[in-house]
Parts: C-alpha cells; structure tokens; sequence
C-alpha cells in the first residue's frame, strides 16, 4: 500500500468522521462505501474540502448485485424472492481529483430492491446528469432530486430496465418490418436466449500445480 | 404584429453532420440556439450486457467496434483492468508495442476529427489529405493485427504476436502499373518497424501542410475563434477530459500524471489551450499529432533493439505456442481449458483509466471469480462531452451547433455502446 493512498484514507477518517460506512484498500485503489442517508453529504464534502478535492466526476453507474456469485448469467429466480437483506442496487462513482491527483470509488447502495433511490449527484458535479439517466435507465434507480431524469439508451417506449440480471440477453420485444401493414412493428422475440460458454466459479487454487 | 415563436428543428439522426447517428432536438429562437437536447442511444449494442455473457478474451473484440476511429487504444484499459484483478506483470516488449499502438490509433483518430470538423465547416480539401495519412496507418495495423479497423490485437498479459518482419507489398494489376507499384512499394521495402518510421519521418511534413490548409486560414477561424467557450472550472464540473479539458488551460493528462505502461519513460509534452474555444482545440489536438509522432519515434527505437517475448508465459492467462499446444500434453490441456472454459479472474473490482485520443476512457470491471465479468461498465469521453452540448451550443448560431459537435469529436459506438 502506498503512502499516498494511506494518507487519503486519513483524510477522508478526518474530514468525514462517522459518516465513513467502510473504507477498503484493493489493487492499488480506494472504495468508501457510505450510507444513503448520508450520500449527498459525503459528496459535497469529496468535492470541497480542501484535504480532499474531488474536482471531477469521471463516472457514475449503476450495479445489480442479485446474481452476485451465483453460478447463472441471469437471475435465477424471480425479483421478489430475492432475499430483502441483499441490497440489490448500487450507485458507483469513480471521483478523480486534480489538484491532489488521487482517485475514489464511492459506493451508495439503494435502501429499497422493489423502488431503488438514492439522492442525485447533480448538483454537485454537474457531470452526473447523463450518468444518473443512463443508470436510470438501464438499472431502473432513482435519483432523488435529477432534473431531467428520462431514458437515454433504450428506445422511445421501451418497457423495463435491460441492465438488471433479471431481464434476458435477448429482450422480450423484437422489431421487423411487417409488409401487410406496410410499418414497423414490435412483436414477441422469436430467438432463445442461448449460453454457448457455461459460467463457472472455481474454488481457489483450482487447477495449481501439486494438485490432482 | 404577428407573434413570434421559437420553434423545434429536428437534426439527425441521418444528418452528416451528426457524426452518426445523433439526434439533435434544437429549440431555435430565429437562428440562435436556445436549447439543445441530444438523444441518443440509436446505436446502443449493450455491449456492457453482452460482455457479462462472454468469457473475459471473447470481450475483446467489442471494445474495437466502441470508438471505430481509435480501434486498438479502445481494448487497451480492458486488457489493463484484467491484468491488474489478475496481478500479472506485461513483458516490456510488450509495453511497448502497445504504447506506440495507442499513439499510432491516436493520429488515426485524431486525422479524422480534425479532417471532418473542416469538412463541416466547409473545408473540403482538408479530409482528403488525412485520409491519405490514414491509409498508412490503417495499413500498420492490417500488416500486424490481419484487419485493417477491428485488430482485437491487445490481450490480458501482453499483445497477440510480434511484429511482423516483412511489410506487405503491392503487386501489378490492371489497377496499378509497374511504376506506381514501385513508388508505392518504395516505403514497404523492409519490416514494419522501417515503415512506421518512414511515416514519422514524413508525418511532421504533412502536419505542417495541414497547418497551412487551415491554422491561418480566415474561414476556419472566423466558424471556430470563439465558439464553444468553456471555462476551467466549468470543464471540471462537466466532466472533460482529454484534448476538451487541455483546450480549456487545465493542464491533466493521464499519461504524465498517472502513467501507465511504459509512459514514464518517454519524452513528451502536453499541449494546453488558453481560451477554451474551438480553435484552442484544434490548436491542442494538431500538437497532440506531433507529440504522438515523437512517442512513436521513441517506441520504434526501443522496439528495434529489444526483442523479446509479448505476452506473458502464464498459461492459465496466455495460450502457450502452437508448437508446444501440438508436442505437448500438458500444453494441450492449457489450450483447450483456455479457449472452452476461459480465465478465471479472481474476484474484486478495478478501474482502469487510459488517456484515449478523446479524453479519458475508463474501464470499471467487477469480477465475482467467474469465467466472466459479473459488470463492466465503460466510461467514454465523448458521452460526457456531448452532455454538455446543451451548454455549449446555448446562445451560439445553429451553423455554430455543427462546429460544436465537431470539436467534442464523437462517435456514435463510444457515446452509445
């Protein structure tokens, strides 16, 4: 662990105090982890203090963590029975400050699975509009306080939120040209969802040398 | 008098202007923009989705078709963030080789923009001059990576193959008579490493006519001079990067603060604009050309005195060689778990930021200790540029509206993945 990541780490101890939820130290990179009562607070400290400076917002997005570990792409059972202490949905954003020249991932998790929010970024880092759309959009969380919260990838009246594990690969609409009614229309997919390459999680040390 | 309302004029998305599939909804008060609002999303592939299905070297080649003006530089913080989960070490040669990729891609990328925004402006001549350059270079990468846009040449623990020895030539056709073979062939004559070096010897000749196709010219600099300003503190606030951010005095460049590879070791300096407009970001964006020239200049050198592995010799990252794979058992089985199966990445989360030819281009990775990534999420420059093209465009005529989505320097792949 370098000093300079240490030294970050006691400055956000001091400059945040209890409202540090966890601080973790990975593969040479900082993650705060706050709560979401206290997210907005956070932020605009991040951004003003002068022992922290987080100038800019690099990205914000959104994680499904339902099939975390699971050994299925996709959710293998339905949303509702997704057990309520798994906290679904996370907002993560990946700060960078210039004049300290560090970075942060901050990580907010959304109290609620069915209704995910978590208060908007905007008025912080201006930057975060589009992101906070576009989780919004692929994720389905809500940004307390977002101006303009619309969709932005998918299509004009798409129904769902792609990104989540329980939506399929293939989708559930499809779009051709229909030479009867000489339009375009939506239909059901006609494709399956396939899995050419299983997912697998090995247990540790799989495979090392010295073992069967 | 009758009563004057803005009115709605809908750009895109089959303008050629937009840069692709772009469309712009402009709220016109007579000429001048009042409100621009940008929808997106017409080329939106999910590629984040798709890569959770696929094993982490299946992804690889999405990350070329993200930024199709800047391929090989796109896979780069993808391979970057896999190494790191992995905590594996590149070989130098390897390094190398990339580095001189990233700023070989980043004039491919940077000829286009500015070849294009003159073509918007009305400059025609301009985009035929960088699309000879261009040619050269997307023949760089047709003779090491086999395809001339979509190489899929970078892989987690090193690049594909060594750099070929010989540069393709050209043969005589009913097309081509024996005398054009020949002064085409003149730079071809010896390996790879001769050709590239032949270019940057050439390639400050042709910044220079460039220069006076359009640095002076007085068309050029009444559409851009003052066009699109946007000051330090608000270019931090709206998340810029790259050339957008340099152009506007901040002087940030992940290459020199943060280095990555083998960026410490060579000898480069960072253009800075001083207005923030348009032109400061040509300005910015012609230097970068020249800086990229002199880091290739710098890799070739390297390259031809040091040989050398590319990809690392783990084979539970890197496929051994073919020769071993037929003669040896043990290799065999590497071979085959490696392409069914695919690497295992232990789990935990990264984020790997590279300085790409548009800004910063970040790769956010979460493995769970699968065969697969559980997320990946890709941070483009250009999507936050344009997120910003309501406040730019803001107040500026709606012929201004097209010098202005020409300077962020877009592309649909990158902005919608």
């Amino acid at each position: 662990m370098s000093a300079k990541l240490e030294k970050l780490c006691q400055n956000l101890h001091s400059a945040l105090g209890e409202r540090v939820g966890s601080i973790t130290i990975a593969l040479g990179e900082v993650t705060l982890v706050v709560a979401a009562a206290d997210y907005l607070e956070v932020a605009k400290t991040l951004r003003d203090h002068p022992d922290l400076r987080f100038e800019q917002l690099i990205d914000l997005c959104g994680v499904d963590y339902a099939a975390y570990g699971k050994v299925t792409a996709t959710l293998a059972v339905e949303p509702a029975e997704v057990p309520t202490e798994v906290r679904r949905f996370a907002a993560v954003s990946h700060l960078l400050s210039i004049s300290h020249n560090w970075r942060l991932r901050l990580r907010v998790f959304a109290a609620d699975n069915d209704f995910p929010v978590v208060a908007s970024l905007t008025s912080i880092w201006n930057s975060a509009n589009w992101f906070e759309r576009e989780a919004f959009d692929l994720f389905g969380i809500m940004f307390e306080g977002h101006a303009d919260l619309r969709r932005i990838l998918t299509d004009y009246g798409f129904i769902g939120h792609p990104f989540r594990k329980d939506f399929p690969i293939s989708g559930y609409v499809e779009m051709r040209y229909d030479a009867e009614q000489k339009r375009v229309i939506y239909q059901p997919v006609t494709i399956e969802p396939r899995e050419v390459t299983p997912r697998i999680i090995r247990e540790e040390n799989y495979g090392a040398s010295g073992r069967g | 008098m009758a009563d004057i309302q803005n009115y709605t004029l809908n750009f895109g998305p089959q303008h050629p202007a937009a840069h692709g599939v772009l469309r712009l909804v402009l709220e016109l008060d007579g000429e001048m923009v009042v409100r621009a609002d940008p929808h997106i999303g017409l080329l939106h592939r999910a590629t984040e989705k798709l890569a959770e299905q696929k094993t982490w070297l299946q992804s690889v080649p999405y990350l070329d078709r993200l930024d199709y003006t800047s391929m090989l530089i796109n896979e780069h913080p993808y391979v970057m963030a896999i190494e790191r989960l992995l905590g594996i070490e590149v070989p130098l040669r390897a390094q190398y080789i990339r580095v001189m990729f990233d700023e070989i891609t980043r004039i491919h990328n940077h000829l286009l923009s500015i070849g294009t925004q003159a073509l918007d402006v009305g400059a025609m001549t301009m985009v035929l001059y960088t699309f000879r350059e261009r040619e050269d270079i997307v023949d760089m990468m047709e003779a090491t990576t086999g395809a001339r846009m979509h190489g899929a040449y970078y892989r987690p623990g090193g690049v594909y193959r060594d750099l070929p020895g010989q540069m393709p030539r050209y043969e005589v056709n009913k097309f081509k008579n024996a005398k054009t073979v020949k002064a085409l062939n003149e730079a071809r004559s010896g390996s790879l490493l001769d050709f590239i070096e032949d270019f940057t010897n050439r390639f400050p000749g042709y910044c220079d006519d460039y220069e006076t196709l359009l640095t002076d010219n007085r068309i050029w600099k009444q559409r851009l001079v003052d066009i699109g300003i946007v000051s330090a503190e608000r270019a931090l606030q709206l998340g810029f990067s790259g050339p957008m951010l340099r152009g506007s005095g901040v002087e940030w460049d992940v290459r020199k603060k943060q280095p990555y590879e083998v960026y410490e070791h060579l000898d480069f300096d960072i253009p800075v604009g001083v207005n923030g407009d348009c032109y400061d970001r040509y300005l910015v964006r012609m230097e970068e050309m020249r800086q990229a020239n002199r880091i290739i200049k710098q890799c070739v050198a390297w390259l031809r005195e040091n040989p050398g592995p590319v990809i690392v010799d783990n084979h539970k990252v890197a496929p051994p060689s073919r020769e071993k794979m037929k003669g040896s058992m043990e290799e065999l089985i590497h071979h085959f778990k490696l392409f069914t199966e695919g690497i295992h990445v232990p789990a935990g989360e990264v984020y790997a930021g590279i300085e790409h030819a548009k800004g910063e281009f970040g790769v956010y990775l979460i493995s769970d200790g699968a065969n697969k990534p559980y997320r990946m999420k890709l941070r483009s420059a250009a999507f936050t540029h344009l997120s910003a093209m309501d406040e730019m465009a803001k107040g500026h005529m709606i012929a201004d509206a097209v010098t202005i989505i020409g300077t962020m320097d877009i592309v649909f792949g990158d902005v919608d993945r």
